[in-house]
């Protein structure tokens, strides 16, 4: 399957970049890792008429704690995210994501900020990202601004993204201590894309909840922000019951479709266990274990 | 339209007028003729066209020939270019870690790159290294066998330097 015909650019700057998708408009297209994009390409979903690679600017590949803030760069691939140690001690809703992504070799080239924008509602990482209450930085040749990660997604596939702009940062509020996360994901098989999953961020003070993130993923037209069941768990101390009523909360957001990969009384109930397991096991880090 | 790119591609510097819109499989495939690179699914899937870009495992189904401009490309025609098996294609030989055959060139680039880095790796670690590329014949056993294999083959040549130097010259 060979795509449409387009123009190729492939800018060693991202000042470059931005001119060119200012002059191109809504006929340029970003290309980071080309593993839902060159698919889309070949099954001719999307032909647009210039594709600017970015994977020849440098300075895109980063992840880094400064000023209080998690930032994370364009070029930064699942893969490095599976293996950063700084994830696995402190990001713990990251670090369980990243190698439940797709497949090793896909996780080879794929982005977070590509998978980010190109906004599959069973894709993980915009899930991960809700959770974390993170910020996107959208940036284009006349300035840049920043958009809330539960403001960015608009519907299947769907962002608030203007084509003229590249999402130059991912800033995420850095990790204090006693904060623990936890993604739980259920796939038919390794590889595949969520028949349901759940991503949970803690951020405890003495016992009780001082904040609480809870994404879904794959049970909406978009990944889902759970906030109400993040409100009720605000304040709160994590009994068995907080848990139960959070995770009824969660199941109650989810609005799951029926299709293949199961019913939406399952999907539901998935939603409702792996919040409880999720709460557990990210409170159990926050505690410094797990 | 076409674009100049040069590859080196199993250590030759290839240079080529392609189209943008060409994947670097065909570009492998069809334009230097190197069809042990195969296409299972072409939807990203199989992994039946995995070949080592810079050393790293790529589905080359999902990448396109301008994006390999100035980079390394190895494909399973390198693996013997010496005239001798390499440890992973005498493994998988040895411990018939294929039937029909058609995973096995992206097979063993996964595990050669995964060799690269692991050289002893654990049968879960092969086995995830291994997850996306997908077998419709062996049931995998067998491939775990060889990789495991491959790298005590290669842990051994690498331990006696002297003697394989020795061999070789003989
Ligand atoms: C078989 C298969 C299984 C998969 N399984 C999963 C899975 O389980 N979970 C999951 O989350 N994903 C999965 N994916 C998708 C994978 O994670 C992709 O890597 C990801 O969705 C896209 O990232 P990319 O860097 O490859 O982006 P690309 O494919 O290059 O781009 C995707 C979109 O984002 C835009 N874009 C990319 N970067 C930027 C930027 N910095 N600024 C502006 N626009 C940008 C592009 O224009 C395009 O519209 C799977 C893909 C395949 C083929
Ligand atoms: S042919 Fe490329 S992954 Fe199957
Ligand atoms: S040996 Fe036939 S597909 Fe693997």
């Amino acid at each position: 399957m060979l795509p449409a015909p387009f123009e190729y650019h492939a800018p060693h700057t991202t000042e470059e970049t931005l001119e060119l998708l200012d002059q191109l408009g809504d006929e340029g297209k970003v290309l980071a890792g080309g593993q839902s994009l060159i698919p889309l390409l070949k099954l001719r979903f999307a032909s647009p008429a210039h594709l600017v690679d970015i994977n020849k600017i440098t300075d895109l590949d980063f992840l880094e704690e400064r000023d209080g803030t998690l930032r994370i760069g364009p070029l930064f691939r699942h893969k490095s995210a599976e293996r950063s140690s700084l994830l696995a001690s402190r990001y713990h809703v990251m670090a369980d994501a990243a190698p439940q992504i797709a497949d090793p070799i896909i996780r080879n080239r794929g982005t977070i900020a590509g998978s980010v924008v190109h906004a599959d509602p069973s894709g993980d990482w915009g899930t991960v990202l809700l959770a974390l209450d993170a910020d996107l930085v959208l940036r284009s040749k006349s300035g840049s601004r920043t958009v809330k990660a539960r403001d960015f997604f608009s519907g299947p596939f769907s962002t608030t993204i203007e084509p003229t702009e590249i999402l130059s940062e991912i800033r995420i509020p850095a990790a204090k201590p006693q904060s623990g996360g936890a993604y739980l994901k259920l796939e038919r098989k390794v590889g595949d894309f969520a028949t349901v999953a759940v991503a949970v961020h803690l951020q405890m003070d003495d016992g009780k909840v001082r904040s609480a993130g809870i994404g879904l993923t794959a049970v909406g037209p978009q990944n889902l922000k759970a906030e109400r069941a993040e409100a009720a768990l605000k304040g709160a101390r994590l009994d068995d019951a907080t848990i139960k009523e959070a995770a009824a909360l969660a199941a109650e957001a989810a609005e799951p479709k029926e299709d293949h990969r199961g019913s939406v009384e399952y999907k539901r109930n998935v939603v409702r266990v792996f919040t409880e397991r999720g709460l557990k096991r990210a409170y159990e880090r926050a505690r410094g274990g797990g | 339209m076409g674009q100049s790119i040069t590859v080196t591609v199993n250590g030759e510097k290839k240079t080529a007028e392609v189209e943008p819109r060409l994947l670097l499989v065909h570009f492998l495939r069809e334009k230097l003729r190197l069809t042990g690179t195969h296409i299972g699914c072409d939807t990203t899937h199989c992994g039946a066209c995995t070949v080592l870009v810079d050393g790293t495992p790529v589905k080359s189904c999902t990448m396109l020939a301008v994006q390999a401009d100035g980079q390394q490309v190895t494909t399973v025609e390198a693996l013997a270019a010496s005239g001798t098996l390499h440890p992973i294609q005498a493994a998988f030989k040895q411990e018939h870690g294929l039937q029909c055959g058609f995973c096995t060139p992206g097979m063993m680039l996964t595990s050669v790159a995964l060799l690269q880095e692991k050289p002893d790796p654990t049968d879960d670690e092969i086995r995830w290294a291994l997850s996306g590329n997908i077998c419709r014949c062996t049931g995998y056993m067998n491939i775990v066998k060889a990789v495991k294999s491959a790298a005590a083959q290669m842990k051994a040549s690498a331990a006696v330097p002297e003697a394989a130097t020795a061999s070789a010259r003989s």
